[in-house]
């Protein structure tokens, strides 16, 4: 660089000096890298400096958790191609780029029904539409879609469909509503939430999630989502597991919570398991939501 | 099971592809920079930088040295896997659409479309062991079916070429005369476009997937349909299960159509099917727009999938994925 080779003498540089070399590296300038840990709960720090747009010095510590996956069998070749050098735009990758992650959500192989059930046998979804089946269901006919039996149309998974598109319902939703809109503001743009069939708010979302939700307490630390699926499963559908883990450091807090599909299957759930020893822990199995009846 | 997500392209992806020894995998996207992940944690090794427009397709060699790739540049290029070097350059007068090496890494068929006047074709190709001794003419050029030709993969022992795209035809070439010698029949076949096409581990069948909302399982030799399976979204990709008997299809809503819907209506699930029963397993859920490539590791114990969201999802099955009973 020509200004520390002019003034070797001066290790300081003046700032009039270094604006005029502007598209030049100054990365020289910047502390080096940093990188501390994994510590024992596997957390990583990363501190680098950088120049912004502005040309201030800006610090970014990345903090990353490092787990170790499980060790695949691979070959000689395999475990030569682990150590090739980085090429292409994957020299230059930045710690905080975030290329890859590891999704924050549980996802299971959902199952189109439960495990050992007929084909023929659904289960009404539910416990309102299971004590409506024991009248005779056929009151519950679905206004969206126009499904019978199935689910109430607030419930109708195509419920948020604007206009009947092509093949994604079984009969095209025949909205009055959506029909006059569409006659009285004939090209001019409607919000989402404005179109016909997007009464559904916020609450209603919401209120999905602690529906026959279960509260367990007293997991053990090595409990996972997983495991907990296990232990309800035998008792009905099981709509959502979740166990509580600290951000940080990735272990249980010990609690979770379990939805079931049937309140029955909930109950049944709740008077079997709750002091039930497992895994030297005596769990505690409760109804998540205080229930008024 | 916690997936994995891979952020590394801008655009819709379009394909997936594993490695022989299942390390690595690699992505196409509509971008124009195809990319290599390793396979477990999903780390980026590195890009392949030299295609000016979308890449369809790619494949990999046998000892996982050189890469092939296609791309609606109008160029298929040789790649050196380790380094990102290119190797060469195939020119077409149209996109290339799909590329497959041929057992012994000897051969390559790459297909090309419609463009301008011309026809869709089929192009074979030597591949030279050394690169400087590569040269870019064709051994045998296939034309005759209308519209674009979505896949091209060789068929046992190298002797055929099967070959299906817009024309919902499944056909199979001779590598020796290249005359046609099988047709699937209109009735039982596809009644849309094809949209991709999976061989077996063994090479013995094959399974196609089309806009008609099925996936229809084929013998590689007789082209006798074997399975159909029914779905009731667009097959936009489809895989098989090199350890169980299972079948994996992706797709979703024409992608013009997602914002105006919500999520669980598009249906961007992999659906996961018994092979044998033609029964629906189970569903992953995870992209936000129709899934445009799935790959099973050789290895069988996990898929990836890439989506119009321009993500690769990589999952690693949790153990009780392997006694799922019917």
């Amino acid at each position: 660089m020509s200004v520390s080779t002019q003034n070797p003498t001066q290790p300081k540089l003046r700032w009039s000096e270094l604006d005029e070399e502007d598209g030049e590296d100054l990365d020289f300038l910047l502390p080096p890298k940093q990188v501390i840990g994994p510590d024992e709960n596997g957390v990583k720090k990363v501190i680098e400096y950088k120049f912004n747009d502005d040309g201030n010095k800006v610090k970014i510590t990345t903090t990353t958790r490092v787990r170790k996956l499980a060790n695949a069998r691979l070959s000689k070749r395999a475990l030569e191609r682990r150590n090739w050098a980085k090429f292409g735009d994957a020299v230059r990758e930045d710690v905080g780029s975030r290329l890859t992650m590891v999704s924050t959500e549980e996802i299971l192989l959902e199952r189109p029904r439960a495990p050992g059930s007929k084909p023929e046998e659904t289960k009404a979804a539910g416990d309102s539409l299971a004590q409506l089946g024991k009248g005779g269901a056929v009151l519950m006919v679905c206004r969206t879609c126009g499904k019978k039996g199935d689910h109430w149309t607030s419930r109708c998974p195509f419920k948020d469909l604007a206009a009947p598109a092509e093949t994604f319902i079984d009969k095209p939703a025949a909205s009055e509503t959506a029909a006059a809109a569409a006659g009285v503001t004939k090209g001019t743009y409607v919000p989402p939430g404005m179109r016909a069939g997007a009464e559904r708010t916020g609450t209603d979302m919401r209120r999905r999630n602690d529906e026959n939700s279960v509260r367990v307490t007293n997991l053990s630390e090595d409990t996972r989502e997983p495991d907990l699926l296990e232990l309800f499963r035998p008792f009905g559908a099981v709509s959502r597991v979740y166990v509580a883990v600290d951000q940080k450091t990735g272990i249980s807090r010990g609690f979770g919570f379990v939805n079931f599909v049937n309140k029955e299957d909930a109950q049944r759930a709740i008077n079997k398991l709750n002091g039930y020893g497992y895994d030297n822990l005596i769990l505690r199995v409760e109804w998540a939501t205080p229930r008024t009846n | 099971m916690r997936p994995i997500l891979m952020k590394g392209h801008e655009r819709p992806l379009t394909y997936l592809k594993y490695n022989k020894d299942g390390d690595l995998l690699f992505s196409c996207a509509k971008d124009h920079t195809p990319t290599v992940w390793f396979a477990d944690n999903g780390e980026r090794l590195g890009t392949y930088r030299g295609h000016n427009g979308a890449v369809w397709c790619c494949d990999v060699s046998r000892d996982s040295m050189t890469l092939i790739t296609g791309s609606a540049d109008q160029t298929a290029k040789l790649w050196n896997v380790e380094t990102g070097a290119q190797l060469f350059t195939f020119n077409f007068d149209s996109p290339a659409r799909s590329v497959d090496f041929a057992v012994g890494d000897k051969l390559a068929v790459i297909t090309t479309d419609p463009f301008m006047e011309l026809n869709s074709a089929i192009h074979v190709k030597r591949i030279a062991r050394d690169p400087a001794d590569q040269g870019g003419e064709s051994v045998l050029i296939l034309k005759g079916p209308q519209g674009r030709i979505n896949r091209a993969v060789w068929g046992p022992l190298n002797r055929t070429i099967i070959s299906a795209g817009e024309d919902a035809i499944v056909r199979i070439w001779d590598t020796e005369t290249g005359k046609l010698l099988k047709e699937s029949d209109k009735e039982t076949g596809h009644k849309k476009t094809i949209t991709s096409l999976a061989k077996a581990a063994d090479g013995s069948h094959f399974l196609t997937g089309s806009l008609d909302k099925s996936a229809k399982l084929w013998d590689a030799r007789t082209l006798e349909l074997i399975k159909t399976y029914v779905t009731e979204r667009p097959v936009n990709a489809v895989t098989m299960s090199p350890l169980l008997d299972h079948v994996v299809l992706g797709g979703g809503q024409d992608a013009s159509a997602v914002t105006t819907t919500d999520h669980r209506a598009g249906k961007f699930e992999a659906k996961f099917f018994d092979k044998i029963l033609q029964e629906e397993i189970g569903g992953v859920k995870g992209h936000f727009g129709p899934i445009n490539a799935l790959a099973f590791n050789p290895d069988g114990k996990s898929f990836s999938s890439g989506g119009e969201d321009g993500y690769v999802r990589l999952h690693h099955f949790d153990p009780d994925y392997f006694n799922i009973k019917i």
